[in-house]
């Protein structure tokens, strides 16, 4: 049987009162949060692989699909299956080829984002206005430039949309990535499930970090997009 | 690729579990696990419908409570399946009824931000002009403001489907036996009886998908789907900070 799966009751080995009686003890979490400090960093390691290779992955495809409109609909379609199966099923799916490990749960979680970013940055270079793409032809720029200094910056906001619904959908799912091996706070609340103060603490952290990535990732948005800040100030 | 042959199977044909004792695998124990799995999830679906497509057509009616029928999907985003369920199993207990409604939970955020984004999408002079017919506030909603909306609500049911499908198979940590029963279990039924809980969960997410992209497009008034687009934008989800939100 997989140590994973093994159930540890991590409150008995203690005797204080409120966890005995299984009680929400903020003491009990400040004296053991040394051991959700790894999860902690794992759960982030995860987030910030799975979603920095899947935003490689559909920026690209989102750029390659710009130009040539007929791989919209393949793309959109072969992404929607990965994005449909859900990512404990892909663990165990991947587990005979791949192993157990950080490799598989990264496989499915990138395979969970493609989806979210491919369609979001599309949609961002749709919505560019044709008089802007004019003026820019007009200034003399080529195609690359106008991409890459007008239609890209411009498609911001949704790129940065996409990218936060995928970073928070991540963080959501690799709480599920300790049933492929690769750890993460799941693990720490798998580990005793029926603990209050054990579920809230690495709960609270994953919906904290969920929280913190989304908060960055607006930040950075409104740091290389000063002009949407002019605008939104009314 | 002898281990998916393996887990096919055990789909079929009964095996003595591993554990000894007990009869698991073949196609009556897998009906079992998935009559279960489709119980919890028409359940919370059908809950969480009920309470998010009123409400929400209610907000976008009024034009009122739109930063939390929008935000209600970012914040539900945040919070993780895996912790939803722990909370409920550590604090209000294990069974169907709890488990269900951790799921409802689950499953309103998406329906929220849906219905009301599809109600505020319907086009202003539409709405005068089904006021000017003498229309009242309830007919504008149930005649005109409900048919428009549905492919947007009906969007945002598929995405709680799919996710509530999925989120399922953590339920026999809340003591539900649905097809998750393998994977968490993975001693009574061995490797192939997990990995055939898994092939059979990523199709019935599948086909929930497909059936509801069905619906979906059965339900779209032929007006919306003259007015073209291509199939892609038809899935999309409401985003936050997309500029070309309507100004509320």
């Amino acid at each position: 049987m997989s140590p994973l799966l093994a159930q540890v009751q991590i409150r008995e080995r203690t005797e204080d009162s409120c966890v005995a009686d299984n009680g929400f003890c903020p003491g009990w979490i400040a004296d053991n949060f040394d051991r959700y400090v790894d999860p902690f960093f794992q759960h982030v390691l995860l987030t910030v692989v799975a979603v920095a290779i899947g935003f490689a992955i559909s920026f690209s495809l989102a750029l390659i699909a710009y130009r040539r409109r007929w791989l919209i609909n393949p793309v959109t379609q072969v992404t929607g299956v990965l994005y449909t199966i859900p990512s404990i099923a892909a663990f165990f799916l991947l587990l005979p080829i791949t192993g157990r490990g950080f490799l598989t749960a990264t496989i499915a979680l990138v395979a969970y984002v493609l989806l979210i970013i491919f369609r979001n940055v599309l949609t961002g270079l749709d919505n560019v206005p044709d008089e802007t793409k004019d003026a820019g032809r007009g200034m003399g720029l080529t195609d690359r430039q106008l991409l890459w200094r007008v239609e890209v910056p411009l498609a911001m906001p949704e790129i940065m949309a996409g990218l936060r619904i995928a970073v928070t959908t991540t963080v959501g799912l690799t709480t599920l990535a300790f049933f492929a091996g690769a750890g993460g706070l799941g693990e720490q609340i798998f580990a005793d499930i029926n603990f209050k103060s054990n579920v809230v603490a690495a709960g609270g952290l994953a919906v904290a970090l969920a929280a913190l990535l989304d908060g960055a990732i607006l930040l950075a948005q409104r740091a290389i997009t000063p002009w949407s800040r002019a605008t939104a100030v009314r | 690729m002898n281990q998916f042959f393996d887990a096919i199977e055990f789909i079929f044909n009964e095996h003595e579990s591993p554990a000894g004792g007990a009869q698991v695998g073949g196609l009556a124990n897998m009906w079992e696990l998935t009559w279960e799995h489709l119980q919890l999830s028409a359940a919370s679906l059908a809950v969480a419908c009920a309470i998010a497509v009123p409400l929400g057509l209610w907000l976008g009616h009024t034009g009122r409570g739109g930063f939390l029928a929008i935000n209600a999907s970012n914040v539900g985003r945040a919070v993780p399946s895996l912790a939803l369920i722990a909370f409920f199993v550590a604090y209000i207990g294990v069974g169907f009824t709890n488990l269900t409604l951790a799921l409802v939970l689950l499953a309103i955020p998406p329906i929220l931000t849906n219905t009301y984004t599809g109600v505020r999408q319907v086009d202003r002079d539409t709405v005068d002009s089904a006021r000017g017919m003498g229309m009242t506030g309830a007919q504008v909603v149930r005649r005109v403001e409900l048919p428009l909306a549905l492919p947007l609500i009906f969007g945002g049911i598929r995405i709680s489907a799919v996710n509530v499908v999925a989120t399922a198979t953590i339920a026999p940590l809340a003591g539900v036996v649905t097809l998750g029963d393998p994977i968490i279990n993975v001693n009574t039924y061995g490797d192939e009886g997990r990995l055939a809980a898994a092939l059979v969960v990523a199709l019935l997410a599948v086909l929930t998908e497909l059936a509801l992209g069905a619906v979906q497009r059965a339900v779209t008034p032929r007006g919306l789907k003259l007015e073209g687009g291509s199939r892609w934008r038809r899935l999309a989800i409401a985003m936050p900070n997309n500029r070309r939100e309507a100004p509320t």
